[in-house]
Order: structure tokens, then C-alpha cells, then sequence
């Protein structure tokens, strides 16, 4: 069977040749380096804008960032047909493609995040690794704790006042640097569909624009629903007193840094929407305005054939809904986590919107093609691209995250200043 | 002690060098940019002999026929379907006689009925075309049964009605 | 005095340093890319279709598929053929039932999902067919996706794909306008017609061209003046498709009609 044959229904007149080739990983993808551009930019906030009040957020975004990172590129590599000859977007790389020159922004991206992060938790490492190297009948554990963070020092040892404070400029040097870059690569992945010619659903240049503002209204919404999330197991905790933390002992203590930061969060969450929806109103309002060829086929599939998962699903569960969630009086912790569920949903749906939408009519403009997810896998193909590879992304972060925070403990680290 | 700030600056560095070590294994050596610049040209120069060097299975030479097959050769050439290949019909020569020693003969009726089955489409070449309704003409019988293909003579049958 | 630290520095120095030369300036090499198209190559293959001598056969299909090895029961193909018939209300029906493979035995139109629709002779005010192929375009937005150079464009203007490079990402398919790329069943590669270009090197015509009982599919170098297809093209009217897209399509129609996509 042809790639692409299985989950494609054609109707009315297309090409042989044409199915819809990029699926569900093609949705994720953008979704998932929109997360990531959205964490960064919401951890910069604080660090270059010195916005206080996001200081508890600042941080675990940041790693929260970095486990993202690393989930971001896997759907590409899902959706490849050949995922090991990947590699040669780095090794013969064609700068005319926008994917190629995403390798590169994607890498310097990477690099931005780690080497802030290095700044922020270099004095943890070595005071993990110091108290390590004196220690006498070092287990295997402990060895292999001491050799990981030995590694991660980068072979500085100097805690001292004053290379904390050059710590602190290079942090809000590289903070400053990151947002232009992750804005950079998320507009890049606009740019991957805005620049398709061929596609006339596709091609504006408002594309990149568009995907940033979602990008980072998606951002923020998943820091908050994971902060929310670990803030809440925190103070079950704290409840049973089974562990005791530096800072923040009672439950009411830290109830209460958890409604003030997501109330924070939350309007910047909302001045993002607006921009995003602006937008894509815009977008819209000009097509129908100028009208040119594709309008005809266009009209029939927004208004038509994709109207629910458009105007419903996306606009009105998504963006309306959770709006009026956040504004209306007696904010609540509640009532955050389901407006933040549903804006990551409403932008989770402008990706598939954008993604299979554009490829919901032919090229012909007379025919279409409608898209079914397969939901259960019966090969490895219907696996990777159905609903099991795109679960297997989704989660993937939150496991990473996990394990990173390990290593850059996320809370429950004393301040420097 | 010396400034510390840069060194995951050096880092970075060295695994840019890493990938640009491994380019010099990995990037086969006529890999780069060739007549039509670095737009349309950035390529792999020794694919273009890969794809020359492609089989071919088609002749579409009749006088490679006319040798052993002569008598339907001459029978064709004399017919209205002169016009069409022998291989069109017989499959892909490649190196018969040797092989494959015997070519798979299409004589389905959908083969003939490709030109032969009636389109109402006066602006279109296909209404030049002598046509029947498959579904009403014999429909269950090949139709070789009746027309030689290298010598479909019409008159002969329509005369004998 | 030289410490473990000073060293790996001063050799990741040195590798960075050494790799710089070698290998950075062979991805950029400025010459080469402002050498851009100042191509001497006196071959620029075009193809022209004469839509008036299509009868909708479906032989060319055929035997690109056998000469190219596309799997035969695959629904993907490198060339296919259109049928358009637009009724008397000004309606317009087209389809190309598995490419055309088989021709056009049917008045039935193939409306997709299993349904078909009968146009009577009477309610026809025009039918025809449309052969469609690569187009070897001038400027091919396929090639200028590609990330990792597995698709590119000769000297003779033809647009090949490199099986042993492509990853398969698919970005090339949706670049371009015509629909004419796929994946491979077999190989998994972004596939295309190549204008049988291990035919046409070898002084051979494309299979399809010589399949084709009426001349309705040409095959010709317009650099070469004597050549026929370069005077019909030079001297007749002759029509691109989709030319708003700026891409330059180097294969040529007689007898386009506005309803042909």
C-alpha cells in the first residue's frame, strides 16, 4: 500500500498522486517546538524583563523548556520514511529548505538553553560533586553520581561571590539572546508551511507570526498546567508532612505562591491569545476579502467540511471558553487548569487545522481528501503515525522532565542571592 | 583563574567540529554544488549515472520484431493498428528472445477496450475511433475471439452479418 | 605548565580549528553558488502534449509504469491522464481512475469513495483528455525544499531524485503545485517522472512517448532549432500549466482549455 493510502479518503477529482502526507506527526511537531519556544520565552520573561512575580515559574520553565527540546524533534523522526538518514539534514545541508536551516536554529537553540541552564545550577553541580570526590568508599551509585556531575561542572570548581555574579550576567545575556531564537525557530516552522507555494491554504507570510503568538499562548498554558500539577502533588505532600522542604513548609504557604504566580501567568497567557487570534481573524477576514482563485475550494472546506474542528473545536473550546474562564471574577486554581486544558487543546487544533486542513482539498481545487486518524495500530506505520506515536510524543517530555529534574532540581533549590 | 563564563562556549565549538569531522566520513566525496548552483544543483554528482544506468525494459521497435515474427509483422503494418506497438500489447521486450523466453501476451478485453469502448466525446480524438458498448457487445467472450488484432477486419465481419 | 584543562581546550581548539577550513567552506563555497545557471549544456529537454490527439487510452501509463518500476497495482504513477467533460449547464466533471492505467472504458465519471456518475451524450458540450507528467520545471520548487540536496536538476533541466539520500520527509511532495511526486512503495524515497532520463541519455524516446499510438506526447531539446517539438512550441500556440506559480513548466499543451487543472 502506498504511504499515505490508509488513513486517505479522496472524494470529487485529485491527482493519483496525491494523499495526505503529512499527518498527525506533522502536527505534533509544530505543537510540540511551540511548547518549547513558549516555555523558554515565559522563563525570559523574568530573567531579562525582570518580571518578579514569575520568579517561581521562571526556572521550571526553563527545564521544563529543555525536556521539551529533546521530545520536539521526534515526531520529524517518526514521520521520516527513512528516520536514520535524518542525519544528513546536518550533513548535506540545503539552506533553501526551510527544514534544513531549521537543523541549524533548532542546534543553536539547544545550545542557548543548555548553557543557561549550566549558569543557573553550575554552583548545585559542584556542590554535589566537591562532597563526592572527598567522600571515602564511594558506592557504584554514588561513583556514577559523582562521574555525571563531575562531567557537568565542565571542570569549574569556583563558587566564589564574584563568578556567581559574571553567572548571573551571562544568564541574562543568553535569556535575552534565547527569546529572538526561540521565536526564530518557531517562526522557522511557520515558515515550513508559509512558504509552500503550492498550498493555498498555506501560504501567507503572517504563517511564521501566527505560529509564534499560538506557540507561546501554548507555552504558557502547559508550564502552568505542570506547575499546577506539581504545586498540588507539593502540597499533598506537605499535608502528610512526610518530606520537609527549605523554603515553603505548610500547605497554606504554598497555596498561596501557587494562585498568585498562575494569576500572573495567566494575563500573559491571555495578551499572547489575543495577538494569536488577532491573526488568524486577519488571515481569514483577507481571503475571503481578496478572493482570489483558491477562495472557492478554500470557503468550501473552511465554512464547510472543516467547520466544527474550525470554528468549535479550535475557536470556541479553545480560545472563547477559556477566555472567559480567565477573566470572569474569583479566579481559581480550578478553574485555571481547565481554561489552560483548553487552550492547549484550542492550539493543539490550530496545528491540525493547519496541517491536515491544508491538505483537506486537492490541488486540483475540485476534490478533497479527508484525513482518518488510525486509532488502532495494525503495522508499525499506522503505530508511528496514528494515535499511539502521537501519545508516545506527548508524554515524552513530561518523562524527560522528570529525569531532569534529577539533575536540575526544579524547587527545592536555595537561591544564590 | 581564567573566566570561566566562556566555557560552554567551548563546548559548542567542539561539537560543531565533531559534525564537521564527521561530514569528511560520512558525505561521499562528489557530493556538492554542480552546474545548476547551490539552488538546484547541491546533489550527489554520481546519482546521475545511477539513474542512465537504469534498465531499459521497452524497445518500442517493431523492426525488432520483424525478424522471427514476420508474418505478423507485415499483417500489422498493413492494418490501422500499424500505429500501435508491439510491446504495447506483448509486454516489455527486455532481452527476449533469451529473457524472458516467452513475453506475457495481454488480450484482455479491457486491453482493446482502452480505445474500443465508446465515448460520447466529439471534441477528443476517441470520437475518430470505431467503438462498441461493452456492457451490450458480447460481453462475455475475449475479443481475439473474433477480431485478429494484427488484422481487425471489420468489413469482412460486418459484411458477414 | 600545561593542565588536563588547558589541554582539552587547546584541543577542541585545534579540531575546531583544523574542521573549520576543510569542511565549513565546502557547504558554502561562494563561487559555486554565484555560478548559479550559466549552464552550456546543449540539451534542454521539453515535452509537448497534444490534447486533440488524446483518445484517453492510457497506454503511455503503462508503460512508464512497467519501464519505470512503480508497482503496478500501486495507486501512485509518475504519468497519468485526465478525462474533463464539461456539460451543456456549464458543469465540469473530471477524474483519472487509478491514473488512467487502464484507460477510459467507462462514461462514467469516478467521483471518488466508490461513487460514479453517467453523463449522457446529449447533456456533453465538451470532453476531453489530458495527459499530465513532471514538468521539468525552470525553477522547481521541489528541488528548493529539499533539505539534505537528495532532489536536484541537471544541466539538461531534468529534476532527479537521489534514492540513497531522500529521508523521505515528503517536503518536496508538497511543494509542488502539479501533484506529479509520491513515495515509492518499495524504496520509500520521494519518486517522480524523470522523463526516462536512462532512455533519453541513451538517444531513446520516453516510454510513454512511444506507447502512445496517435503522437499525442512529444519529447524534444529546445536549444536544438531543427528539432520538431522546438518548432512546434516556437511557432504555434502553444499553453503552460499553472504558470502563477512562477515555476517555469517546461512541458508544453496544445488545445489547453481553462477547466484543466
Amino acid at each position: 500500500m502506498v504511504h499515505g493510502e490508509v488513513w486517505t479518503i479522496k472524494e470529487l477529482f485529485t491527482y493519483p498522486n496525491e494523499y495526505i502526507y503529512w499527518s498527525i506527526q506533522i502536527v505534533m511537531y509544530p505543537f510540540m517546538t511551540g511548547l518549547v519556544a513558549g516555555a523558554f520565552v515565559l522563563s525570559s520573561l523574568y530573567h531579562v524583563f525582570g518580571v518578579k512575580q514569575l520568579k517561581g515559574m521562571a526556572r521550571f520553565a526553563l527545564v521544563f523548556s529543555f525536556a521539551l527540546l529533546f521530545a520536539a524533534p521526534m515526531p520529524i523522526v517518526l514521520h521520516l520514511q527513512h528516520p536514520f538518514r535524518g542525519i544528513n539534514i546536518f550533513m548535506t545541508p540545503h539552506f533553501t529548505s526551510a527544514i534544513a536551516a531549521f537543523g541549524i536554529v533548532f542546534s543553536t537553540y539547544g545550545a542557548i538553553v543548555a548553557s543557561e541552564l549550566w549558569f543557573i545550577y553550575r554552583k548545585h553541580f559542584v556542590e554535589i560533586a566537591l562532597p563526592l570526590k572527598t567522600k571515602q568508599d564511594k558506592t557504584l551509585f554514588e561513583w556514577f553520581k559523582y562521574l555525571v556531575f563531575c562531567a557537568l561542572t565542565l571542570g569549574v570548581y569556583d563558587i566564589s561571590e564574584e563568578s556567581l555574579k559574571r553567572d548571573e550576567k551571562a544568564i541574562k545575556i543568553l535569556a535575552g539572546l534565547g527569546i529572538p531564537v526561540a521565536c526564530f525557530l518557531h517562526g522557522y516552522a511557520g515558515f515550513i508551511f508559509g512558504s509552500v507555494k503550492a498550498n493555498a491554504l498555506w501560504m501567507t507570510p503572517l504563517m511564521p507570526v501566527i505560529f509564534i503568538m499560538s506557540a507561546v499562548v501554548s507555552g504558557i498554558a502547559l508550564c502552568m498546567l505542570t506547575y499546577i500539577v506539581v504545586m498540588e502533588i507539593r502540597k499533598f505532600l506537605a499535608s502528610r508532612k512526610k518530606t520537609v522542604y527549605t523554603h515553603l513548609q505548610t500547605r497554606e504557604e504554598i497555596g498561596g505562591v501557587e494562585i498568585n504566580v498562575i494569576r500572573m501567568t495567566a494575563k500573559y497567557l491571555l495578551l499572547f491569545l489575543i495577538f494569536a487570534i488577532s491573526l488568524e481573524l486577519l488571515d481569514l477576514i483577507f481571503r475571503g476579502y481578496t478572493a482570489v482563485k483558491s477562495w472557492d475550494v478554500l470557503r468550501s472546506v473552511i465554512y464547510g467540511k472543516d467547520f466544527t474542528n474550525i470554528f468549535i473545536l479550535q475557536y470556541a473550546i479553545g480560545n472563547l471558553i477559556p477566555f472567559i474562564l480567565f477573566l470572569m471574577p474569583g479566579f481559581t486554581i480550578r478553574r485555571a487548569v481547565v481554561g489552560v486544558i483548553l487552550v492547549l487543546f484550542g492550539v493543539f487544533m490550530m496545528r491540525w487545522n493547519v496541517v491536515i486542513g491544508g491538505q483537506a482539498f486537492s490541488l486540483t481545487f475540485l476534490g478533497y481528501m479527508h484525513y482518518h486518524l488510525p486509532i488502532i495500530p495494525h503495522n508499525w506505520e499506522t503505530f508511528k503515525e496514528g494515535l499511539g506515536g502521537a501519545l508516545s510524543i506527548f508524554i515524552m517530555p513530561f518523562v524527560l522532565f522528570w529525569i531532569f529534574s534529577k539533575i536540575f532540581p526544579v524547587f527545592d533549590y536555595k537561591e544564590s542571592h | 583563574m581564567k573566566n570561566h563564563v566562556f566555557r560552554p562556549l567551548f563546548v559548542v565549538i567542539g561539537l560543531v567540529g565533531i559534525v564537521l569531522i564527521a561530514r569528511l566520513f560520512i558525505v561521499p566525496k562528489d557530493f556538492g554544488v554542480w552546474e545548476r548552483g547551490y539552488m538546484y544543483g547541491w546533489h550527489r554528482k554520481s546519482n546521475e549515472e545511477d539513474w542512465k544506468a537504469v534498465k531499459v525494459k521497452y524497445q518500442f521497435n517493431n523492426e525488432y520484431c520483424k525478424d522471427c515474427h514476420g508474418d505478423k509483422y507485415d499483417s500489422l503494418i498493413q492494418s490501422p493498428h500499424a500505429i500501435i506497438k508491439c510491446e504495447n500489447c506483448h509486454g516489455p521486450v527486455l532481452e527476449h528472445p533469451l529473457n524472458p523466453a516467452k513475453l506475457q501476451i495481454d488480450r484482455s478485453r479491457q486491453q482493446c477496450l482502452r480505445c474500443h469502448s465508446y465515448l460520447p466525446y466529439p471534441t477528443s480524438g476517441r470520437a475518430n475511433i470505431k467503438g462498441i458498448d461493452p456492457g451490450k457487445h458480447n460481453p462475455d467472450i475475449e475479443c481475439s475471439m473474433c477480431h485478429n488484432p494484427h488484422k481487425p477486419n471489420l468489413g469482412a465481419l460486418s459484411g458477414g452479418k | 605548565m600545561i593542565t588536563r584543562r588547558d589541554l582539552l581546550k587547546y584541543t577542541i581548539k585545534g579540531i575546531a580549528g583544523l574542521a573549520v577550513p576543510i569542511a565549513a567552506l565546502e557547504i558554502v563555497n561562494p563561487n559555486k553558488i554565484f555560478a548559479g545557471k550559466n549552464d552550456k549544456s546543449k540539451t534542454r529537454w521539453v515535452f509537448l502534449v497534444d490534447t486533440y490527439k488524446c483518445v484517453g487510452c492510457g497506454f503511455c501509463v503503462k508503460a512508464c509504469k512497467n519501464e519505470n518500476e512503480i508497482p503496478y497495482d500501486a495507486n501512485v504513477t509518475r504519468t497519468w491522464v485526465e478525462r474533463y467533460v464539461v456539460t451543456k449547464d456549464g458543469e465540469l466533471f473530471a477524474d483519472t481512475p487509478k491514473g488512467a492505467r487502464d484507460g477510459f472504458t467507462t462514461s462514467k465519471i469516478d467521483l471518488g469513495a466508490g461513487k460514479y456518475q453517467d453523463i449522457k451524450k446529449e447533456e456533453i458540450s465538451k470532453a476531453f483528455f489530458v495527459p499530465k507528467l513532471c514538468n521539468q520545471c525552470e525553477n522547481p520548487p521541489c528541488v528548493q525544499v529539499c533539505p539534505v540536496g537528495a532532489t536536484y536538476q541537471v544541466p539538461d533541466g531534468v529534476v532527479l531524485v537521489d534514492r540513497k539520500t531522500c529521508i523521505g520527509c515528503g517536503y518536496c511532495i508538497m511543494a509542488c503545485p502539479y501533484g506529479v511526486r509520491f513515495f515509492h512503495p518499495v524504496h520509500h524515497t520521494a519518486e517522480k517522472c524523470n522523463f526516462c532520463y536512462h532512455r533519453i541519455t541513451k538517444g531513446m524516446k520516453t516510454a510513454c512517448v512511444e506507447a502512445c499510438p496517435f503522437g499525442a506526447r512529444q519529447i524534444g531539446n529546445i536549444k536544438d532549432p531543427d528539432d520538431p517539438v522546438t518548432k512546434i512550441i516556437k511557432t504555434e500556440r502553444v499553453g503552460i500549466l499553472k504558470e502563477e506559480f512562477g515555476t517555469k513548466p517546461q512541458v508544453y499543451y496544445i488545445g489547453l482549455d481553462k477547466e484543466v487543472r
